[in-house]
């Protein structure tokens, strides 16, 4: 079955409520096209765990601005004034979570562990109600795995099994977030026959991947 | 010489050759055009590779940016990966020197600089991996606030970025080293006496043994 779609069926997958991962740093590696049209379906009440909202005008931050996320699991904020603003009002949940950790909480997700350790906000507000756990008489925190419905991928080149390469910064949690979800959607700025890719050069395994549009 | 180019340059002067750093995003970031001859140094990314430049006379690449969306470049030699590696670099102690702006900074060595409660909240993003896994951890700002009150306390009163993580504090006023015994004063920037490093921070100042002039030109 050929992994290779349109966007209005990919994204049949994202529904009302549903936890959705979207790579990119600051808009960096964020699949615009799928963002674009996600904002078009108007999809409500989502659940985005990325590594911050971007910009109101670029990737994440136009959900943010049309007002269909009610969770961000996020490290940062500080770039888009719609989500500080949604916040401050009580409409849009933020969770704060150090880039690390929340890059190895996906990571956990998608490798089946039951979390991590990390010494990351120890004697922070982020320690606040979370388990210290001794090892070796250094204290880490005990940090949770999280998954997600959907993923949302960008990529530079896909094979048509869903081989993946990246591009420069655009990787960053790209990788990640196409191990921790139900359905892996990429949006992928060229897309090969399978074979075309050699093997070594794979960043993300084919098998991670549902869906394919083209970037 | 102004209060920003004071600090890069002495920033600048922290650096051994080869060392891996990370680099904030302001005045920890103008450390890089200062420096000393014989010293190179990786730059890391948070957002993902080693061997940050700036931009050089080519078109930007939009998916080579530095962790504040900047467009960067990346020297011959450098290697880009996911957030889980470059965390891994951060968290691991493979980062030798990691140099961050702050709101407040106390003589325990604790930093804030990820929120003033109510008002600015824009996240911690890499800041508290990094100032819990580099080896030296440098505190690089202007001493005082725009309207001169202290940065420097006795104790932190916003919400910690990390506890106890804070080596060295280089200001345009002076140098601090956290000790056990209080803030070390090492440095004085150039015209600038004791007194008026006193004045400027509510931190315990303890003068150092071999206290000098901070050595920039």
């Amino acid at each position: 079955m050929s992994k290779i779609t349109t966007i209005e069926k990919a994204l049949e997958f994202v529904q009302d409520n549903m936890t959705v991962m979207i790579g990119g740093f600051l808009g960096v590696g964020t699949p615009e096209r799928l963002v674009d049209a996600l904002v078009k379906k108007g999809t409500k009440n989502l659940t985005c765990i990325a590594n911050d909202t971007a910009m109101p005008d670029k990737g994440i931050g136009k959900l943010v601005v049309s007002r269909q996320l009610k969770n961000a699991v996020v490290s940062h904020i500080g770039t888009n004034p719609e989500t500080g603003r949604q916040m401050n009002i009580g409409e849009l949940e933020v969770e704060l979570i150090p880039q690390g950790t929340l890059a190895e909480q996906i990571r956990a997700g998608g490798a089946g562990l039951g979390g991590i350790l990390t010494p990351t906000g120890l004697g922070t507000i982020v320690a606040e109600g979370k388990e210290i756990i001794k090892v070796n008489e250094s204290e880490f925190l005990l940090e949770k795995p999280l998954k997600a419905d959907v993923a949302l991928i960008k990529a530079h080149i896909a094979d048509t099994d869903g081989n993946l390469i990246f591009y420069r910064s655009a990787r960053n949690f790209n990788p990640l977030m196409a191990m921790a979800a139900k359905v892996v959607i990429v949006e992928a700025e060229n897309i090969v026959e399978k074979g075309q890719i050699d093997p070594d050069q794979v960043m993300t395994p084919g098998i991670f991947v549902d869906w394919i549009i083209k970037g | 010489m102004d209060a920003k180019t004071i600090i890069a340059k002495r920033v600048a002067q922290e650096f051994e050759d080869g060392d891996v750093v990370n680099l904030g995003i302001g005045i920890p970031t103008l450390a890089a055009d200062f420096l000393p001859t014989g010293v190179s140094v990786i730059l890391q990314s948070e957002n993902g590779f080693l061997g940050l430049a700036p931009l050089d006379d080519l078109v930007a690449d939009v998916d080579l940016v530095n962790a504040g969306a900047k467009p960067v470049s990346i020297i011959p030699g450098g290697a880009v990966f996911d957030s889980a590696m470059s965390f891994a670099i951060i968290r691991g102690g493979h980062v030798d020197v990691t140099v961050l702006g702050a709101l407040e900074v106390d003589q325990e060595g604790n930093l804030a600089n990820w929120m003033v409660p109510g008002k600015m909240v824009p996240g911690m993003g890499g800041a508290m991996d990094l100032v819990s896994g580099a080896k030296k951890v440098i505190v690089a700002m202007e001493h005082t606030t725009k309207d001169g009150k202290p940065k420097i306390f006795k104790k932190c009163t916003l919400p910690l970025t990390g506890k106890g993580v804070v080596n060295y504090i280089i200001t345009n006023l002076c140098v601090f080293e956290v000790t056990p015994a209080g803030l070390l004063l090492l440095e004085t920037a150039p015209g600038v006496t004791v007194d008026e490093v006193r004045t400027n921070t509510e931190a315990k100042v303890v003068i150092g043994p071999q206290m000098c002039i901070m050595p920039i030109v």
